[in-house]
This record gives C-alpha cells, structure tokens and sequence, in this order.
C-alpha cells in the first residue's frame, strides 16, 4: 500500500514535468504542423538561462526572465528561418528545426562547456514539505506539480475563452479566410511558436535544477516528449494532459512491479524453466524494460488509434 | 576559384602546409603519442578532460628530460566513441611511425583495438605500436583478451569491485544493487556478487537491479523500492546522469543509505550531487586531491594545487603521470622508442608513484597493480572538488598486493 501511494506521487509528478515539456510541443504542432525537433534544446536553453539569471538575481526573477529570453531565442528561428522555410512544405520545416537543435546543443555546449553546472532549487523552496510512510516529499517538487498545473489551465483558457485563442485555432483550419478577415496569420504563427518557446523555457527552469542541468539534458529529455503529443493526440491539450500522467505512472509502477511475462503464466498454470523456448524473453522482468514501455505503447496507439487518445487530426 | 587564381601565394602556402605536415614523426624531435577517444559528441567532456590533464602532465615529464632526450607530445584523435573511428586513429598513428596508441574510454573500442594493435604488429614488424589503455576496465581485456601489445594501466573491474566490497563496514549486511544494462553495468553487478560471497558471507542482497542506460529521467520509483527493501548501502557502477540523477532523487526523499559508486568522483561529479550529499557518497577511486594532504607529499599536493588554480576543474587522474612516467622509464630503460623493446621494458617494471606507492606492471597479463582508495564526499577538508565547499576524504586504503587477482591470461610473446 505504500509503496503505491509514494509511487503515485512519483509519477504524478514526474507526468506533471513531461506534461511542462510537452504542453509547448503540442502548441506548435497542433497550431502550426510543425513538429518542433529543437524544443527539447529550448528547455535546455531555459535552463542554462535560468542558472546564469539565478545566479546574478535569484531564481524568482529568473522564473520569467529566462522563458521570455526562450521565447526571443524562439523569435528569431520563426521570423528569419521557419517562416521562409514554411513555404516549402512541412518536411522542410521539420529538417530545419532538427538542424536548429543541433546548432542550439552545440551552442550550448561552446558557452557553458561539457560539464553540468551548479544550479539548484532555491533555499526558499529546498526544505521537506511532508512525509509519506517514512519517504520524505520535497516541497520543490510540490512547487512543480502547481506551476504545471497553472500551466494547464492557463493555457486552455487562453485557446479557449480569448479572443486570441479563437483566431489562432481559426488560422489554424482556414488561413486565408482568417487573413482575409484582417488578422496577421504570420504573426499568429509566430505568437504561437514563441508561446511554445516561451513554455520549453519554463519547463528548463523548473526541470533543470530538479534533475541535472548539463549538455545532454535535451538529448534525452527529445524523445519521451514526442511520444507524449503523438501518444495523447494531435490538437489536443487534454490529450497531452492526460497521455503526460499516464507515461509519468506507467513507467513509474513499471520499476516497482517485479514481474515478468514468466511470472503472468505461472498465474495460469504454466511454469517456465530454461528449457521453454523464448525463456530469456519471458523472464525478462518488467523493470528493466519499463523506460522502454512508453515507446511500446506509442508502436500500439499508432496502429489502433492513429489520431492518438484525445486527437482530432490525423498525425 | 576567383581568389585562388588572383593570389598564387595562398595556393604556395597551402602547398608548403601538405609538404610539411606530411614530415615523419621522430623526424621533429618529438615522440609523438597518439591518443583516441570521444572529444565530441555526448561524451565529449571525457575526452577533452583527460586531453587537458596529459597535457598538464606531459609538461611537467617534458621538463624533467622526456626520455631519451626528446620531448613527449599527444596527437589526439577524435573517435566519436566508435570502435571503427579509433581504427582510424591506429591507422594514423602507424603511417606516422607513431610508438603509442592510448585510448581511455570503452571496453568495446578497446577490444577492437587489440584486435587491430596485434593485426597490425603481426603484418608489419617493421612498424609495430604499442597500445597502452588508461581506462577500458572490462575485465577480459587482461584475462581471455590478453595481448602483448596492450598494457592496461588502470584497475578493471574485478579490482574496483573487490575495493568496494573491501570497503564495506562490518554494520552493513543489507545491501542493494543497481547498475546499468550493458557490459560494464552487468560485469559490475556480477563482480560484486562474486566478491560479497567471498569477502562477506553475512552481506544479504536485498535487490539487485539493471536499469536501461542513459533512459532514466526520474529515479523516484528506485529510491521507493530501495527503501522498502530496507537497504543500508546502495552500491552503483552507473556513471554520468544514470549517477547523479541517482543520488539526487535519493536525497531529495531523505533515502538513508550510503552510496557507494565507482565514478562519483570524476568531473561534474560533484557539482551534480551538491552540499546535499555530505558524508553520503562513496567513491572508488585511484587518486583525489586530498591524499597528498593525508599523506603530507608536499611536492605532489603543490601540483595538484597549480593545476586547479589554471583549470577549471579539478585534477583527479594521477593515474596519468603514472601512465608517462612508466612510458618514460621504459624508453630510458630500453634506450630507444622501438615499440617491442618499450614493451619488453614494461613488463613487470616498478616505480614509485606521485604519492610515494610502489606501482607494478604485472608481467603474466599486462594489468598494472597499484593502490587503490575509497573516498567520502564530505565537508571539512583542504580541497574542496568543483567548488562545492565539499571535497574528498580517505576512508579506505587498500594496497597493491592485495588487489593482485589472478589473471587466466595465456601471453604469446613475439620472438623478435
């Protein structure tokens, strides 16, 4: 029972972080087509920024200093490079961003170097909030669950209940009616691209010092996020809500749950030795597989429910 | 083209550029060492770490003669972690008549260079190359694997996990294992075992866990099942984020073990696990700052001192001097930088290293036998690591002969 209860927790707030990343992905995937391979670089950017800005004014200003100077980043790579890309089609684009996530990693790794830097959680925040069966929860990490949450709801009520939000779905399906009407499209674009930025560099504050700020953060933070907008669905922001929980929880439970395949058929009565065919696959056991899980249940969705969980397009 | 045909002197000089850079090794008054590992890409930082601390070294061995009155000097080659790239690199330093190959990090780029170091030497006596591995630890590579060219001058694996069982107090009988799902993070958990079962019949595994390389962002879950095992010591071979994030989530829940690892104390160590981890993390480690200090050598606490105060990270491979200082005294020994008589000179040599041990090479395999320390990350000593306000103390020594395993090594000496 405790072991699940803490283990809820774990996952929820690691959800809650892939839900931080995710939520800007989605924005611009879902807004603009574009699936923005350097937004795993923004973040990291974000959190670079957030160490150098922290450092010099502390970390509150550097909540909000450092997603804007992401968003600035995130500026200059929609008006001077995807927007004339855009024309040529959305593998062009694609190709752009990838080559835009190498250039940022490697910027990154020119100004900071190799080596992870020292940026951590506040002191005002860096205390036990409470404790669980013995297992101590941090209040960073209760500080995190909020601004994602705040994240959440922000952002539905902006798409949702702004007039900003309406022209940009509306941009979004009919373009030209929505320019014909007197509204800037490609300003809109870059509204949302910057918003998306903006959002990554949030996340790069938040994750940065609760994990490690370091060179690769990107390399292997990337693949996760695209799972979880593929996975909950395009266009939709619940749906990369709740796909961010579900990954948080699988791959959390997925450590604690010491089975294997041979374990299920022993359930049902056929014991596994090492004479029965496959026995090296069957008794793998579920926790050395578990990151591997959220990649498998992405191959799955594919194939049954290629719009995802919530999706209203097709990928 | 255009500027090229308005200015023949640019197509003399890139000419001049060829000509000269195309000049034999030896022929500059050097001895040239080639040396390969990843010095881009997401292991970048290993290399260019080890590139600058040779450097730092080779200049102080320059300055007390080189051997055989010439200069040592490094030609790094950049091999992206991969077993065909450091090919590349043997294949370089052979048409340059180069004496040594040095590689660092990867058992399995070292075992392809063995294969291609003992290829290479069997076709070519009239250029062989001797490749000395100053970090690939499996524990084959001088057992099954061994060859007469390759010289391995760090304790592999079997050694680091008998100095952390070693290390162990007597009120720990309840231990966990996690390591990374690979060859090293497998051979360490097997190791482990091996040397428990040996050493400390009363230690219980209470869990025993392989993680998936480099593919854990939050280890939450871990440090759940860890304290619900009722562990009293973690013992980890995992290295970069698979570490550190480690560590940190574990205390960030308030996990009261102690860690035992085999790589905290290397760079951005200990910047990742921060103030937070006095006095909780052990390392396995050949050399840190503070040794010179607990074994009052001034002369080498003083030049571990310069390089901190020129770099901006902290000096931990004296395992590195010893490497050019055997190089060194074998070339002197053998009077020439012919790659057989260096590696006959090798064989079985002792000197004395920077801290004052007696270090050999052990001539049945090739594995170099040297001291080897258990560290705590704690407060309170003379050199702190990556200003942290925290730095390194001594909690075990265990010295060379005692890490003398035995080697199943059968060597084919080449004649002449």
């Amino acid at each position: 029972m405790e072991v699940v209860l803490v283990s809820s927790l774990n996952g929820l707030v690691y959800g809650m972080l892939l839900f931080m990343l995710a939520s800007g992905l989605t924005l611009i995937f879902s807004m603009m087509g574009v699936l923005n391979f350097a937004h795993a670089s923004l973040y990291m950017l974000g959190a670079y920024f957030a160490y150098d800005v922290s450092r010099t004014i502390g970390f509150w200003p550097a909540l909000v200093v450092a997603p804007v100077m992401c968003g600035l980043v995130g500026a200059v790579v929609e008006v001077y490079g995807l927007r004339r890309v855009h024309k040529n089609g959305h593998i062009a684009e694609l190709l752009f961003t990838f080559g835009v996530a190498f250039i940022i990693d490697k910027a990154v790794q020119m100004i900071w170097g190799l080596l992870p830097v020292p940026y951590r959680v506040p002191s005002a925040l860096d205390f036990t909030l409470f404790t669980v069966y013995g297992t101590n929860f941090h209040a960073y990490r209760a500080f995190m669950l909020l601004i994602s949450a705040g994240m959440f709801v922000a952002i539905w009520l902006l798409l949702t209940r702004t007039r900003i939000g309406l022209v940009i779905q509306a941009a979004l399906t009919h373009p030209e009616m929505v320019g014909a009407l007197g509204h800037n499209v490609p300003r809109v674009f870059t509204i949302v691209f910057v918003g998306g930025a903006m959002l990554a560099g949030l996340a790069g504050v938040i994750g940065g010092n609760y994990l490690v700020t370091e060179p690769s953060m990107a390399f292997t933070m990337g693949p996760i996020v695209f799972v979880v907008v593929v996975f909950g669905g395009l266009g939709s922001l619940a749906g990369c809500f709740v796909a961010s929980l579900i990954m948080g929880l699988v791959q959390t439970f997925a450590v604690v749950f010491d089975v294997s395949l041979a374990t299920v058929l022993a359930g049902v009565g056929l014991a596994v030795t090492p004479a029965t065919p496959f026995a090296e696959f069957l008794t793998i056991p579920l926790p050395r597989i578990g990151a591997l899980l959220p990649y498998l249940m992405l191959v799955l969705i594919l194939l049954f429910k290629p719009r995802g969980l919530m999706g209203t397009r097709d990928t | 083209m255009m500027n090229l045909r308005r200015s023949p002197s640019i197509v003399f000089t890139i000419a001049l550029c060829i000509v000269l850079s195309a000049s034999p090794a030896l022929a500059q008054g050097t001895i040239k060492i080639m040396y390969t590992d990843p010095l881009s890409g997401p292991f970048a930082q290993v290399g260019d770490q080890n590139l600058k601390q040779f450097k730092y070294i080779l200049d102080y061995i320059n300055g007390k003669g080189g051997a055989l009155g010439k200069k040592f000097e490094i030609v790094a080659f950049d091999n992206k972690s991969q077993p065909s790239e450091a090919l590349l690199a043997l294949k370089s330093a052979t048409d340059q008549n180069m004496p040594i190959i040095m590689q660092c990090s990867g058992s399995n780029i070292a075992a392809a260079l063995i294969d291609g170091v003992d290829k290479h030497n069997e076709r070519n006596p009239t250029n062989r190359i001797v490749y000395v591995n100053c970090g690939a630890v499996a524990t084959e590579l001088t057992n099954e694997k061994c060859s007469f060219w390759h010289y391995r001058m760090d304790a592999h694996v079997g050694m680091k996990a008998e100095t952390m069982v070693r290390a162990l107090p007597k009120d720990i009988t309840r231990i966990y294992l996690l390591n990374q799902d690979y060859l090293f993070g497998q051979s360490v958990q097997h190791d482990v075992k091996a040397f428990l079962a040996k050493l400390r019949p009363d230690v219980k595994i209470v869990g025993d866990e392989l993680i998936p390389l480099g593919k854990i962002k939050d280890f939450s879950p871990y440090v759940t099942k860890i304290k619900a095992a009722g562990a009293q010591a973690l013992l980890t071979g995992n290295w970069g984020p698979d570490m550190t994030l480690l560590i940190k989530a574990g205390m960030d829940a308030g996990l009261d073990v102690r860690y035992y690892t085999m790589y905290a104390h290397l760079g951005g160590g200990a910047t990742a696990i921060g103030p937070g981890g006095n006095g909780k993390v052990r390392s396995v480690m050949p050399f840190h700052e503070n040794i010179a200090v607990e074994t009052k050598k001034a002369d080498t606490e003083e030049w571990t001192r310069s390089f901190r105060a020129a770099h901006n990270f902290d000096f931990y491979a004296a395992g590195f001097r010893t490497i050019f200082e055997f190089i060194q005294a074998a070339m002197n020994k053998a009077g020439s930088a012919d790659p057989l008589k260096v590696a006959q000179a090798l064989e079985g040599m002792t000197i004395t290293d920077m801290l004052g041990y007696q270090v050999t090479m052990r001539k049945e395999d090739h594995q170099i036998l040297s001291e080897y320390f258990v560290g705590v990350f704690t407060k309170g000593v003379k050199y702190d690591s990556e200003g942290t306000g925290l730095g390194w103390k001594t909690e075990v020594t265990v010295p060379a002969k005692e890490l003398a395993q035995p080697t199943t090594c059968n060597m084919k000496r080449p004649t002449s």
